[in-house]
C-alpha cells in the first residue's frame, strides 16, 4: 500500500513573538518545524503501512530549507520525500497550494491514501487537504479521528474497485460519524487518532543517508498560471494586530479575607451582564 | 453573464436550520446592502420543509434555493459540492459565504477548487471595498496573534466560511417578501463513493462546546481528574458545557472533544469562564473572541489575564468552590421569583 502525506513546514509558534510595532512575527531564531497537526497524519500513515506493508512518501512544498522537514518525518518511518521547491511556486494561496501539490501526487501515482493534517499552525485554514481531493476527483473524509479498518484485495490482478475499502470515523460537532469509502482517498486527521512517535536513531541515520528528491515545474506538468502568487485567487491586503489586551479588571483574592470580596463582585459582574 | 448576489448557505439539521444559519443572513444582508444586490440562501437537505426555509425569508433572504432528497439526508461532500457547483454555475453569485463549521470547512474548499474561487477560511468580519466593490475578509492567523484581510480581486465568486457566533443571528421579521425556488436533485449530481454507515452520539453529553452560551473551561491547575467537578459544577449551575486546554485533555482529565484552542476547537460563547488556564497563545486562539471573559489564576502574571474582562488572582481550589455556592444561590432566587 501507497500512502502519502503532505507536510508543511511551519515557524514554531508556541512562543511566538511579535514585532509590536510593526505587527509582524519575529521570525529570528524562530526554529522550523514540520507542522504540529501533520504528525498525527505521519503516523497514522506509518501505522497503516507497519500492518499493511507499503510505503509511506512525505511531500512538502517550501523554500530549499523545507528539506528538514522532509529529513525529519523520514526519522521518524517515512520511507522517502519529496522536496517541492522553486520561485514559481512562491506566495501561493491555498488554492494554488492545493494544484501543485496534487500535481505532484498524481505525478507520484498509484497510491492509495493521501493523509493531511487538519490545518497548518501558521495559517490555520483547513483548506489544502480538501482542495487536494477536490483537484484529484479523490473521496474526502475530514476531521478524521480513527481508523476502523482498511479493507485491500489480496489479488490485485482482479480487484473491483470496491474491494479496496476504509472505514473510519469522523470527529463531528454532535458526534462521531463512520463513513466508509474505496480507495484511493484522502483523509484529514484530528489529534485525537493517535500518539505521534519520535524520531529513533535509527531513523535518523536514515535520514541523513536518504537524498530527498527536489522537484519543480519542470519536473512535473503543471500550468504555469495555475502556481505561486500568480495562481492564487486570492491576496492579503492588511495585516492587523489585534488588541492583546481587554484591559479587564483584575482582583487581587490571593488573601483569604479579600476571597468573599472578590467572588462578590464577579457575580455582580455576571449579574450586570447578564449571563446569570 | 456577469456576477450578482450574496449568497449563504443554510445549514439544517433535522429538518431545522440551525442557528448559525442566521447569523450568515446577518453578515450576507449587510454585504448584499451595500453592493445593492440580492440576497439568496442555499439549503441542500432531505427534510426542510418551505415552512421552515421561509424563516430565512422572514429574517433578511430575497431568495431561497431549497434543494430537497433523501439522497442528500447526510452530508457526503461529494453531492453537496456537485449541487453547489451547478447551482453556481448557473446563476452565477458574487459572494458565497458559509458557516466555518465541520461542514462549511470540508464543503467549501472542495467547491472553491472547482470554480476557481477564493475562499478564506473562518472569517470574523467581512465587508466591501468602497473603490473595488471587493469583499473584504478578516481572520485571525498565526494562533490569533495577526488579523489579515484578504481579497479576491480577480476572480469570482468569492468565498468565505465565517466563524459561527462571531455576529449575532438575523431576527425574523413578519411581512418581508421573498421568493423559495424548490430545486430537483438531479441523480447525475449524485456521487454513490462514500457511504455513511453509522453515527453515534458521543458517550457523554456536553461535548458540542462550539454551540454552546456558556463554555467552563479548566486546565492543568486543577491538578487531577477529579477536580473536573467542580468545574462540571458551575458548568451546570450557567447552563453551560465544559471546556478544557490540551494539557489537562494530554492528562487524561477529559476527552478531546472538549479540547479548546488552536488542535482543538474554537469557541465564540457569551461567557468563557477559564479556571488554572495559564493562557498559551494555542488556547487563545480558541476563545479569545469570547464575548465575556472570565479567568481565574494564582499566578498574576498569568497570559490569560491578558483577555479577561474580569479576573480573579487567587487559589482556585479555595475560590471555586465559594463561587459555585454563590451561583447556586442565584439559581434559587431565580426559582422564587418565577
Ligand atoms: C501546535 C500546538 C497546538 C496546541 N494546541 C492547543 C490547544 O488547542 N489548546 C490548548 O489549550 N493548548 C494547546 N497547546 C498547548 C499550549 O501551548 C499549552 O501548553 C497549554 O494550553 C497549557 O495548558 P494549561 O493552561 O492547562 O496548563 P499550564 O500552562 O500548566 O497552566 C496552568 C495554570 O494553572 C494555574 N494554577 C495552578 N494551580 C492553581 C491554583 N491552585 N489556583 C489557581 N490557579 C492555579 C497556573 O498558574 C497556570 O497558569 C498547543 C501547543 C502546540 C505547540
Ligand atoms: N506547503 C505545503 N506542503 C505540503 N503540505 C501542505 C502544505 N500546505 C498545507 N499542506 C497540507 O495541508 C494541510 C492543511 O493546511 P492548511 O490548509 O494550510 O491549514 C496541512 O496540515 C498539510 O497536510
Amino acid at each position: 500500500m501507497k500512502i502519502i502525506t503532505p507536510i508543511k513546514q511551519v515557524p514554531e509558534t508556541s512562543n511566538v513573538k511579535m514585532d509590536e510595532e510593526t505587527g509582524t512575527m519575529v521570525r529570528d531564531g524562530v526554529e522550523s518545524i514540520i507542522n504540529p497537526l501533520d504528525l498525527y497524519a505521519i503516523e497514522a500513515a506509518i501505522e497503516l503501512k507497519e500492518e499493511h506493508g507499503g510505503e509511506v512518501i512525505a511531500v512538502t512544498m517550501g523554500p530549499p530549507s523545507a528539506e528538514k522537514a522532509i529529513k525529519e518525518a523520514i526519522a521518524m518511518g517515512c520511507d522517502d520525500g519529496i522536496l517541492l521547491s522553486g520561485r514559481e511556486f512562491a506566495g501561493a494561496d491555498t488554492w494554488a497550494t492545493a494544484y501543485t501539490l496534487s500535481r505532484c501526487i498524481d505525478d507520484i501515482g498509484d497510491y492509495d491514501l493521501i493523509f493531511c493534517g487538519l490545518q497548518a499552525t501558521d495559517g490555520d485554514t483547513a483548506q489544502v487537504g480538501p482542495g487536494i481531493a477536490s483537484f484529484l476527483d479523490l473521496p474526502l473524509a475530514t476531521y478524521v479521528s480513527s481508523i476502523e479498518d482498511v479493507h485491500i484485495a489480496d489479488d490485485t490482478t482482479y480487484t473491483e474497485p470496491d474491494e479496496n475499502y476504509i472505514e473510519l470515523e469522523r470527529l463531528l460537532e454532535e458526534g462521531y460519524e463512520k463513513l466508509r469509502m474505496p480507495l484511493p482517498a484522502l483523509i484529514t486527521v484530528v489529534k485525537e487518532i493517535n500518539f505521534p512517535r519520535l524520531p529513533t536513531l535509527s531513523g535518523k541515520r536514515k535520514a541523513r543517508d536518504k537524498d530527498v528528491t527536489p522537484k519543480n515545474s519542470e519536473h512535473i506538468e503543471m500550468k504555469e498560471e495555475y502556481l505561486g502568487l500568480q495562481g492564487s485567487p486570492t491576496r492579503v491586503v492588511n495585516i492587523d494586530r489585534p488588541k492583546v489586551t481587554r484591559g479587564g479588571k483584575m482582583i487581587d483574592a490571593r488573601d483569604e479575607s479579600k476571597q468573599e470580596e472578590a467572588v462578590e463582585e464577579l457575580i455582580n459582574y455576571l449579574n450586570a451582564n447578564e449571563l446569570l | 453573464m456577469s456576477y450578482s448576489g450574496v449568497w449563504t448557505l443554510a445549514e439544517a439539521k433535522d429538518g431545522k436550520l440551525k442557528r448559525v444559519a442566521f447569523e450568515l443572513l446577518t453578515r450576507g444582508r449587510k454585504l448584499a446592502d451595500k453592493l445593492d444586490e440580492e440576497l439568496a440562501s442555499l439549503i441542500i437537505s432531505n427534510d426542510v420543509s418551505e415552512e421552515e426555509a421561509e424563516r430565512l425569508i422572514a429574517a433578511g433572504a430575497d431568495k431561497v434555493y431549497l434543494v430537497n432528497d433523501k439522497k442528500l439526508g447526510n452530508f457526503i461532500v461529494e453531492n453537496y459540492s456537485n449541487v453547489m457547483v451547478d447551482l453556481i454555475e448557473k446563476h452565477k453569485p458574487e459572494i458565497i459565504l458559509g458557516a466555518a463549521t465541520t461542514l462549511g470547512r470540508t464543503l467549501l474548499p472542495h467547491v472553491a477548487i472547482r470554480v476557481e474561487a477564493g475562499l478564506t477560511a473562518d472569517c470574523t468580519e467581512l465587508d466591501i471595498e468602497e473603490e473595488t466593490g471587493n469583499l473584504l475578509q478578516t481572520r485571525p492567523a498565526i494562533g490569533g496573534n495577526i488579523l489579515a484581510t484578504i481579497h479576491t480581486p480577480k476572480h469570482r465568486p468569492q468565498m468565505a466560511t465565517v466563524r459561527p457566533k462571531s455576529t449575532a443571528p438575523a431576527e425574523e421579521v413578519g411581512g418581508r417578501e421573498g421568493e423559495i425556488i424548490n430545486i430537483d436533485f438531479d441523480s447525475e449530481l449524485y456521487d454513490g463513493r462514500v457511504e455513511r454507515v453509522g453515527f453515534r452520539t458521543s458517550e457523554e453529553e456536553d461535548v458540542n462546546i462550539v454551540d454552546a452560551d456558556v463554555v467552563v473551561a479548566g486546565g492543568k491547575g486543577l491538578k487531577k481528574a477529579e477536580n473536573f467537578a467542580m468545574i462540571k459544577e458551575m458548568a451546570q449551575y450557567l447552563d453551560g458545557v465544559v471546556g478544557a486546554s490540551r494539557d489537562a485533555v494530554e492528562m487524561d482529565w477529559i476527552t478531546y472533544p472538549h479540547q479548546v484552542g488552536l488542535s482543538g476547537k474554537t469557541v465564540t460563547p457569551k461567557l468563557y469562564i477559564a479556571i488554572g488556564v495559564s493562557g498559551a497563545i494555542q488556547h487563545l486562539a480558541g476563545m479569545k473572541t469570547s464575548d465575556n471573559i472570565v479567568a481565574i489564576n494564582e499566578d498574576p502574571d498569568a497570559d490569560i489575564f491578558k483577555v479577561a474582562d474580569i479576573g480573579l488572582i487567587g487559589n482556585l481550589f479555595e475560590l471555586v468552590p465559594m463561587i459555585n455556592e454563590r451561583l447556586a444561590q442565584e439559581k434559587e432566587v431565580e426559582k422564587v421569583e418565577v
